[in-house]
């Protein structure tokens, strides 16, 4: 225990003295946090206006994964798979919707959960069928960027899914502000009766929502079978950041999901580095708790001031 | 109820073809007959398949050369299987059913430590021996069981080789082995922990300052925090077990972040597929091996391991390579058929005991058991990616070549 708190105040040290890690560190932070934002941001999407807790978002993003895989192993860039595995994603999201989220929309919050962690189970097995148990990769083929002679080095991969990250979330803010179909499914996420009573189709909104998360889990997957790797049991780890993200964040703000996504992988690699990797997780749900306590308390000030 | 009653329809049934089956087999007085229950169907059917090949080839070749000779009688080799369908639980039964149904006095392993772990409890209470050759893990040998011997070198001593190795190097280079810094990143499963404790109990034996050692999560795949910290620290090793996912991330992420040490030993290269999908990146990097083909074992059934190695691969065409799982199985029965010779005896108690007196050289390494039953006599075996291709290295007394070192990485 004693040796452990030496590491920790050794590696502490080093980012005092070569400043140079630090940017390391925060680099690969907001890159792995670009990830996470994309599932996090679909499931915002699908909490927020169908109001389903989507427990299979991390196997959604595995199947997108094993598309670049395939992508790669016919010999094509697994680069080009993005759309393709978007727009098979949206299919399969569609078809989700119709054959279990439809049924569960209306009902309680467990049946819900129950459906999704059941769907999460088939699309492991399938996967685990199809493609085997083995941890699968696919390489984008591109190269490294180094920084401060060689010290700094990131891969230009990290780089395009941040910068992808970023374009979905500012066209997504877009769809939803501008056009119809966007004004639609805000509209029953504030109020699904009121929305059918003016006339909007809100089966066919949440429809979409769900295909719409689909697609950019998909586009997550592709992305991480090119940066890390990808199994039919990995999903799991990108729902828990999904759904810590999304809590902590609140589901209205869209921008916020971003930031806190962004933050939480900054904040992952630094827990990585000083604390050690066993205690990255621990981090992450660790700040969550402080978050959620820190709001109760905020929230019993302002019920007292009300008062 | 229903669902019982057919399940007890369908046990007595098996029971009974159990019993008409290893009526003749247990009746011949002219054979010896093992026993081993392993995995035919299920997660491990492949290895399964290499270990009883393993087996089945050197029962023929004893049984070729005239079988056993005990008081001056010849006895030919059977074995009776049973399929464990790869389930631990399962393993337990069918050894019960061996025991007490066929009345089989002489057990070979399942594959794998799960199945072994399971396995080993049940010869304890017959007390009937039971060579194995396919369970590593260090656990199986801290339970005090007297009736469990492994051919294999066990889940501790995997990558301290490496620790071996690398003082070996820094003494040639003039430099104390106490001035070697260590990197360790081994995932938090109780496999890859016990190939930890045996690199760290090593690495404090020659005084050797470990600078990271951080256990990965099983879920995610990003060391890149991990990475840092050793590129800040430059330590002269680094070690990284965390099973297929930890040997393709490292590689991968070690390459795209710069990351590099004068040695670099992981496990699971095969199986992570490096020298194909990782080429230039995997080179140099040093693989543990329980046995290699090129290795300088000899015995008087095999010849030497490239002899086994051809035999094996004339035997079984549907091999392109020789698995070790196999290597291994066809020593294991070498060790029950050299414990026969000795004890000049079918009574288990006296075979037991022969067993624990083994010490004798075969194809596959010198087998000589400690008072836990584990081989102590045969070391891991490392092997350096070398121009795409896994080269024995170490330990430099059975190597065929020399250890490139620093190690470089290509593109």
């Amino acid at each position: 225990m004693a040796g452990a708190v030496v590491f920790m105040w050794e590696n502490l040290q080093i980012l005092i003295a070569a400043p140079v890690f630090n940017v390391q560190l925060i680099l690969n932070g907001l890159t792995v946090g670009a990830i996470f934002a994309l599932a996090g941001y679909g499931l915002a999407l699908v909490w927020g206006v169908t109001n389903v807790k989507n427990l299979a978002q991390g196997d959604l993003v595995m199947m997108g994964g094993y598309v670049a895989y395939e992508f790669g192993k016919h010999g094509l860039n697994p680069m080009l798979a993005l759309i393709p595995a978007a727009a098979l994603m949206f299919a399969f999201g569609w078809l989700a919707y119709r054959l279990v989220i439809r049924r569960v929309i209306q009902l309680d919050l467990f049946t819900s959960l129950l459906a999704t962690f059941g769907m999460a189970i088939v699309i492991q097995q399938a996967l685990n069928l199809v493609f085997g148990p083995d941890v699968r990769t696919a390489r984008s083929g591109l190269g490294e960027i180094k920084m401060f002679d060689g010290m700094v080095e990131i891969t230009q991969i990290r780089l395009i899914a941040f910068a992808l990250c970023i374009l979905l979330a500012a066209g997504m803010v877009l769809f939803m502000k501008k056009s119809r179909m966007g004004q639609a499914i805000r509209a029953t996420a504030q109020d699904a009766r009121a929305a059918r009573v003016l006339g909007v189709n809100t089966d066919r909104v949440y429809a979409l929502t769900y295909s719409l998360n689909a697609a950019i889990c998909g586009a997550a997957g592709v992305l991480i079978a090119m940066i890390w790797v990808i199994q039919p049991f990995y999903g799991i780890a990108y729902s828990v950041r999904a759904f810590v993200i999304v809590t902590a964040a609140g589901l209205g703000n869209l921008a916020a999901v971003v930031m806190t996504a962004l933050g939480l992988g900054v904040i992952e690699q630094y827990s990585g580095f000083v604390l050690g990797a066993q205690f990255q997780q621990a981090t992450i749900v660790g700040l969550l708790l402080a978050i959620l306590i820190w709001r109760q308390i905020a929230l019993m000030r302002h019920r007292k001031a009300l008062q | 109820m229903k669902g019982i009653t057919i399940n007890s329809a369908r046990l007595g049934a098996a029971v009974a073809a159990a019993l008409v089956l290893a009526g003749p087999v247990a009746a011949a007085d002219d054979t010896i007959t093992l026993g081993s229950a392993i995995s035919i169907t299920g997660k491990y059917s492949q290895e399964g398949k290499n270990a009883s090949d393993g087996y089945n080839l050197t029962v023929k070749m004893i049984n070729q050369r005239g079988g056993i000779k005990i008081n001056g009688k010849a006895y030919k080799l059977v074995i009776k299987y049973y399929d464990d369908e790869s389930t631990p639980a399962r393993t337990a039964q069918l050894l019960e059913r061996l025991i007490s149904q066929d009345g089989i006095k002489y057990m070979l392993g399942p594959y794998a430590s799960g199945p072994t772990k399971a396995a080993a409890p049940v010869v304890e209470k017959y007390k009937i021996p039971m060579v194995e050759a396919e369970g590593a893990s260090r656990s199986l040998f801290t339970q005090g069981y007297r009736y469990l011997f492994a051919a294999l070198s066990t889940s501790e001593q995997y990558l301290a080789p490496a620790i071996h190795l690398a003082a070996e190097l820094a003494q040639k280079e003039g430099k104390k082995p106490s001035d070697l810094k260590i990197a360790m990143a081994f995932e938090n499963d109780p496999f890859s922990q016990d190939i930890r404790a045996g690199v760290e109990e090593d690495a404090k034996k020659l005084g050797m300052k470990i600078v990271v050692d951080d256990k990965l999560p099983r879920d995610l795949s990003d060391m890149s925090a991990t990475l840092t910290k050793v590129k800040a620290l430059r330590p002269d090793i680094i070690f990284v077990s965390g099973h297929t996912k930890g040997a393709a991330t490292a590689t991968r992420q070690m390459q795209e972040m710069g990351v590099n040490a004068p040695m670099v030993a992981m496990t699971h290269c095969e199986s992570a597929n490096l020298t194909g999908k990782f080429a230039g990146a995997a080179e140099g990097i040093l693989c543990p091996t329980q046995w290699a083909e090129t290795l300088k074992y000899k015995d008087d059934l095999y010849g030497s391991a490239m002899e086994f190695n051809t035999l094996f691969k004339k035997t079984y065409p549907e091999y392109n390579i020789v698995p070790y799982q196999a290597a291994q199985g066809a020593a294991a029965v070498e060790i029950w058929a050299d414990a026969f010779r000795r004890a000049q005896s079918f009574d288990s108690e006296k075979l037991r005991d022969a067993l624990a007196a083994t010490d004798m050289e075969t194809f596959y390494g010198h087998i000589k058991f400690g008072p836990a039953g584990n081989n102590i006599a045969k070391p891991m075996v490392l092997r350096q990616i070398q121009g795409g291709k896994y080269v024995v290295v170490a330990p430099s007394k059975y190597a065929a070549d020399p250890v490139v070192f620093p190690r470089k990485p290509t593109n």
